[in-house]
């Protein structure tokens, strides 16, 4: 049975923000809502860190605990949704949620909080699969389509895997055996691998 | 019977058809179940038509989830560098 995860390898994120945008551009998520961002940790000294963040579909989710009207539920595949006809807008999931994912459209006067948006794990919510209703409320239904995360497929680095666990498992298994890790745990060599041949010098051009 | 006995009677009787009316009240809102979902029901993503998603590789049989993850895992390993670059 897959069980849907995101991976992120801070060695690798390059702060770009790919995924944000493509998230941003595949859901056509409203102004001051923002399902996906990217973190970072000492920024500007050597061994800073960033890494993405969303909605992490917990197995045990603390919104699902702590949601008065009972809005979300988690799919076959364990992707965490809710049903934006319930939701009440309370921001009590936001504060349950250890990683920010919950949001709210503000908009209107008086600071109107509005109902809970957050990451889809682009698996749409429940309305009929790829219908304009469910793009409206919850944004593109990939998973309908065969098809896994915008972040993940579009992230440049692979930086964030998207997809069963089991597979992403496998996949940074694979990296960290290859890339391996030594003292100098910072940097391209850490990221990528070391290069087959140190030793070489790149070509001397001519000056024009 | 007498008379006052069957007053009395009545009397019990409607006091006890009243008391027992107290239990018949209907909630006139909707009950939440904790840990219970409450909204609409999803549809399943292999339900639906392969065919019908545009611009996607993964091929699977409708209905059949097992043909859904089969085609998912190896659309995950377009994510693995290590693989495409094989």
């Amino acid at each position: 049975m897959a069980r849907m995860k995101f991976l992120a390898d801070a060695e690798r994120c390059i702060e770009c923000n790919g995924c944000v945008t493509a998230c941003k551009q595949e859901n056509e998520v409203p102004w001051g809502v923002n399902r996906r961002r990217v973190v970072t940790v000492n920024d500007g000294v050597p061994g800073e860190r960033s890494i993405s963040v969303a909605c992490m579909h917990c197995s045990d989710a603390p919104c699902m605990a702590v949601c008065p009207v009972d809005c979300f539920y988690r799919t076959d595949e364990g992707v965490v949704l809710h049903d934006k006809d319930l939701c009440i807008g309370c921001g009590y999931c936001f504060y349950a949620c250890p990683f920010g994912a919950p949001q709210f459209p503000q908009a209107g006067a008086f600071g109107l909080r509005g109902k809970m948006d957050k990451c889809t794990f682009c698996a749409g919510g429940p309305e009929k699969d790829n219908s304009k209703e469910e793009f409206a409320k919850y944004g593109s239904n990939r998973l309908a389509q065969g098809k896994l995360p915008a972040c993940a497929e579009m992230c440049a680095t692979k930086a964030l895997l998207g997809g069963d666990g089991d597979v992403l498992a496998d996949i940074f298994r694979t990296r960290v055996l290859k890339r391996g890790k030594g003292s100098e745990v910072w940097g391209w060599g850490t990221a990528y691998g070391k290069p087959d041949n140190p030793q070489a010098k790149p070509p001397q051009g001519a000056k024009s | 019977m007498s008379i006052s006995g069957r007053i009395l009677l009545a009397g019990v009787a409607i006091a006890f058809a009243s008391f027992l009316s107290g239990c018949g009240e209907r909630s006139q809102v909707v009950v939440y179940k904790s840990g219970k979902y409450q909204g609409k029901t999803d549809t399943k993503p292999w339900d639906n038509d392969p065919q019908s998603a545009p611009y996607t590789t993964s091929k699977w049989t409708r209905g059949d989830k097992t043909s859904w993850e089969v085609a998912i895992k190896a659309r995950n390993q377009n994510q693995n560098e290590y693989q495409r670059a094989q």
